[in-house]
């Protein structure tokens, strides 16, 4: 065995030291009836060549991003990832060390957190991040459940243009803490003001919508950030991250909670997950903030340093009373939004959107004037956007798969009301000569 | 690394870039014809500017100043901190599993769902229950699916009443709190002399009114619950269900199941006792097993096959719902199913010999000069008390933890659990040879000789390291979180 270093000889010298004659003694505490007496019904061990060449095969009968130009968008998006980030994430010292909770041997992880917790800080406007959650979904449950404690109210108000799996998380969660999700329309691709209004009542304990939407599409959050403002309610802003470095702030109108789905930011998408969701909130809630946080400080001779901080929110000291139940951060992801950021900075970023942009539109355009497509919303929208499709959706990403392309996502999946919707993301590494021959493609389908 | 390594945003240079875009190809537009104004960002975010060599360099430095496993003996307690194989780093990064999209479709993703399934079938074997979910991302999310799930069912049986669940006081801090997310009330049961749950404090705390229990076997104090069929019967006698914290099931691969113990519902932490990297303090897993009875239950989707294809099943009225987006933690998922493949059926039945082995013997090597408050076989690790050198010289657990460091060792876990003063919770895993430990159980006498001969050096430790002993005090009372420009 590669990885278990002990000899038979060595084994031999330790029991002995322990007074056993054999390693079965070692479980003697174990009730005999309990004791598993057949071999784990499992496949033979695999050396490491044969491992890797059967995952090897297992890996390349899926479809995916490297070989195929990604259209395919509805919260995970293939950005462009600079090779230093994974050479960063694969240093022994990020990817094999645990929790820093012995500062003096965790500077690296620590500083690297602080320097997340201020980017994602400068991003979303907030005055705090944590140092992240499991993902956007989880970290959306989480802000509601510190708006229930908060406002002491039992609503969460959810627009339907929210991410359809971000709501579902939301409904396994809330009932936990005897909360309830309110869904709030839409009207033409966006949160629908005069239902949201409505719907408002005096145990709303959080207004929830997403920027840009599950559509795409741009909400007005000046017009929600002024309603919300009136019901006493917390303002929580789902957003993706790349379009903060092109967009205001969701804190410029009002948000009290930003979170969100990190993975746009330098992680690759990995079939879903793990990427990390971010969790950022105005200063009087830092006390209330969900995981971790890292804080500077100085140690004994005043040498700046960093350290875990606010822990006495948190489960290893306040247990039942803690604030969340988690134990841990996605680091190594947020570790590779540190790195990705750091590469791009603010420049770079905002051209990550521009471009992310400006390529969405004119694949909304070409693929309106060349297949009989139309634009299912008027809103204005970022890198990703809804088409009605005159041919069915399945059949297009189908045919979309053989000419070389993973298509957009089936609305009709989450949205019955929308068949035929059909929800194109462009990222900035699309070209235009991919944009343009998925757009011929697509109109060409079912001829 | 010892040199202070400045915060990137004080070494930002304005026009500095770290990464360079093609080209715009396609016909631009001014963006304000695009977006509304009022929407666009007034100034841009304050970020860092960098140059490639600057970040590289950056995050090398850092690098330099964290300990991991990779560089040495990192004996945390409960965290089973054992070697991450490379290879299972290069499987996860396969273009077919880095690059896949969750929304691709089943079809398109049939190597991704086998390897789902595969695992699935595989931690259910291991683990003696009847199905296992994949979605939840850690431990502690584990926890909270599992505890949602004893509530599922209870609800569903009609059964209203159940408002409480017992946790013995050994547990891990996440158990009362993933109970008490979940809407439970937490009721401690005390431990006997043997560091077993105590039988006449469970069957008392054990009512109608109570949903479960959530038990660690080993527990914490890495002894075996040597009662776990009687406290199962107690519990379940009264109509209560078992939790089991997998956070400690590195011990047991292959010699005993939870399925087998009567446990109802469990969870792994598959960056424990399946080797997936803790990077620093995530992303972890934490699948979540059950029993027949709680299968309809389990979180949405599972992976089912259907002749020789594979597809999710998302049509389980029961089911709890969905505990996080998409499919779980995949990428780490791949890791340890190449883990499993690697191991086999025997090399997991050794890992759990070895890592007892490993336990029992550097216990043996210090219980001489620690205070060992349960004296008996120990699973994969072992809890010593500080009390003696506390008690004799002053100084305190957290003194040798900083002096182990001086000695190029990361600290065991300290103060921890909680029933032990001053503990110590050493767990050396089976990745460790006989010689690694020799030299660690001698460091640790060393310090604990010194503690006698010249306190001051223990308490003032470390000396080796750039900073030591950080003012965590200050930090919570004026918490300084991210970077300012007035700084």
């Amino acid at each position: 065995m590669r990885y278990i270093p002990n000899t038979e000889e060595q084994r031999a010298a330790m029991l002995d030291v322990l007074g056993f004659s054999d390693e079965e003694e070692l479980f003697g505490d174990i009730p005999e009836s309990l004791l598993f007496s057949r071999s784990l019904k499992l496949p033979p061990a695999m050396s490491e060549m044969e491992m890797l060449t059967h995952l090897g095969a297992l890996a390349a009968s899926n479809a995916h991003a490297g070989e195929k130009a990604c259209f395919l968008g509805a919260g995970m998006y293939d950005h462009f990832i600079p090779a230093v980030v994974n050479h960063m994430a694969l240093r022994q010292e990020f990817y094999t060390s645990y929790t820093p909770y012995q500062p003096e041997l965790s500077q690296g992880t620590l500083q690297a957190i602080f320097e997340f917790q201020s980017m994602i800080c400068a991003l979303t406007g907030m005055d705090v991040s944590n140092a992240s959650m499991y993902d956007g979904a989880s970290a959306a449950a989480e802000a509601a459940f510190l708006a229930g404690g908060t406002t002491k109210r039992s609503d969460v108000l959810v627009s339907r243009s929210v991410h359809p799996e971000t709501r579902r998380v939301l409904a396994t969660y809330l009932p936990l803490r005897g909360m309830r999700l309110v869904e709030c329309d839409i009207e033409d691709g966006v949160t629908n003001l005069g239902d949201l209004k409505e719907k408002i009542s005096g145990e709303t304990a959080a207004i929830l919508v997403q920027q840009p939407n599950f559509f795409g599409c741009l909400e007005d959050l000046a017009s929600l950030g002024a309603v919300v403002k009136e019901s006493g309610a917390l303002f929580v802003v789902s957003a993706n991250p790349i379009a903060l470095a092109l967009l205001e702030p969701p804190s410029s109108f009002g948000a009290d909670i930003v979170v969100g789905e990190g993975q746009p930011l330098g992680n690759p998408l990995s079939f879903g997950g793990p990427g990390f969701g971010f969790f950022a909130v105005r200063e009087k809630y830092m006390r209330k903030l969900p995981g971790r946080v890292v804080g500077k400080t100085t140690d004994r001779e005043g040498k700046p340093c960093f350290v875990l901080t606010l822990q006495a929110r948190e489960q290893h000291i306040r247990r039942e009373k803690a604030t969340s139940n988690i134990c841990s951060n996605q680091n190594l992801n947020v570790l590779m939004a540190t790195v990705y950021m750091s590469l791009l900075g603010p420049q770079g970023l905002r051209e990550v959107a521009e471009q992310s942009l400006q390529k969405a539109h004119v694949a909304r355009e070409s693929l309106c004037a060349e297949g009989g497509f139309s634009p299912l919303f008027g809103a204005p929208f970022f890198n990703e956007f809804a088409l009605k499709s005159p041919k069915p959706v399945e059949r297009l990403n189908r045919h979309l798969l053989t000419e070389g392309f993973l298509g957009g996502y089936d609305l009709s999946l989450a949205y019955p009301e929308y068949p035929g919707g059909w929800l194109v993301a462009v990222t900035e590494k699309r070209t235009r000569e991919e944009i343009e021959r998925f757009a011929v493609c697509a109109g060409r389908c079912g001829e | 690394m010892n040199r202070l390594e400045p915060v990137s945003f004080d070494t930002s240079v304005p026009g500095r870039r770290g990464c360079v875009l093609p080209p715009l190809d396609v016909a631009e537009k001014a963006v304000a014809s695009l977006l509304p104004g009022e929407m666009l960002r007034r100034e841009p975010a304050c970020l860092p500017e960098l140059s490639e060599v600057d970040v590289v360099r950056h995050f090398t430095r850092l690098s330099q100043k964290n300990f991991a496993v990779d560089e040495g003996f990192y004996p945390l307690g409960s965290c089973t901190m054992k070697y991450n194989p490379k290879c299972n780093e290069d499987a996860a990064r396969l273009p077919g599993f880095a690059l896949a999209h969750p929304l691709q479709g089943a079809e398109f993703s049939q190597g991704a769902l086998r390897l789902m399934y595969e695992l699935t079938e595989m931690l259910t074997e291991i683990t003696g229950m009847a199905g296992v979910s994949l979605q939840p991302a850690a431990g502690a999310h584990g926890e909270l699916t599992g505890i949602m799930i004893i509530r599922a069912y209870h609800r569903h049986r009609g059964d209203e009443k159940r408002t409480k669940i017992l946790i013995p006081d050994t547990a891990h801090g996440t158990n009362p709190a993933s109970a008490a997310l979940a809407g439970y009330d937490v009721v401690e049961v005390a431990s006997d002399r043997r560091g077993n749950v105590d039988l006449d404090a469970l069957r008392e705390a054990m009512d109608d009114r109570v949903a479960g229990i959530m038990l660690t076997n080993p527990n914490t104090l890495g002894l075996f619950e040597e009662t776990i069929t009687d406290v199962a019967d107690i519990v379940h006698g009264k109509g209560g269900l078992l939790y089991y914290d997998g956070a400690n099931f590195n011990a047991i691969l292959g010699k005993v199941r939870p399925g087998d113990m009567g446990f109802d519902v469990i969870h792994l932490n598959l960056h424990k006792s399946f080797s997936t990297p803790h990077g620093g303090g995530g992303p972890g897993s934490g699948p979540v097993g059950v029993g027949e009875t709680l299968l309809p239950f389990l979180p949405v989707p599972l992976v089912r096959k259907c002749g020789d294809r594979y597809e999710f099943d998302e049509d389980r009225p029961l089911s709890v719902g969905k505990v996080r987006s998409f499919y779980g933690n995949f990428g780490v998922l791949v890791r340890a199913y190449a883990y499993i493949l690697s191991m086999g059926a025997e090399g997991l039945r050794e890992v759990a010999h070895n890592a007892v082995l490993n336990a029992n013997y550097l216990m043996a090597l210090l219980k001489e000069r620690f205070l060992l408050p349960y004296d008996r076989t120990c699973k994969h690790e072992f809890v010593l008390s500080g009390k003696r050198q506390h008690d004799s010289g002053g100084v305190s657990t957290l003194d040798m933890a900083k002096a182990l460091m001086d000695y190029g060792f990361h600290p065991p876990t300290i103060y921890f659990p909680l029933v032990v003063e001053e503990a110590m919770m050493i767990e050396p895993t089976e990745t460790e040879g006989k010689e690694t430990l020799d030299v660690f159980a001698k460091a640790l006498c060393s310090i604990a000789d010194e503690a006698e001969k010249n306190p001051e050096g223990v308490k003032t430790a470390p000396h080796s390291t750039f900073v030591a002993r950080p003012d965590e005090t200050a930090a919570a009372r004026k918490p300084v979180l991210r970077w300012r420009r007035e700084e």
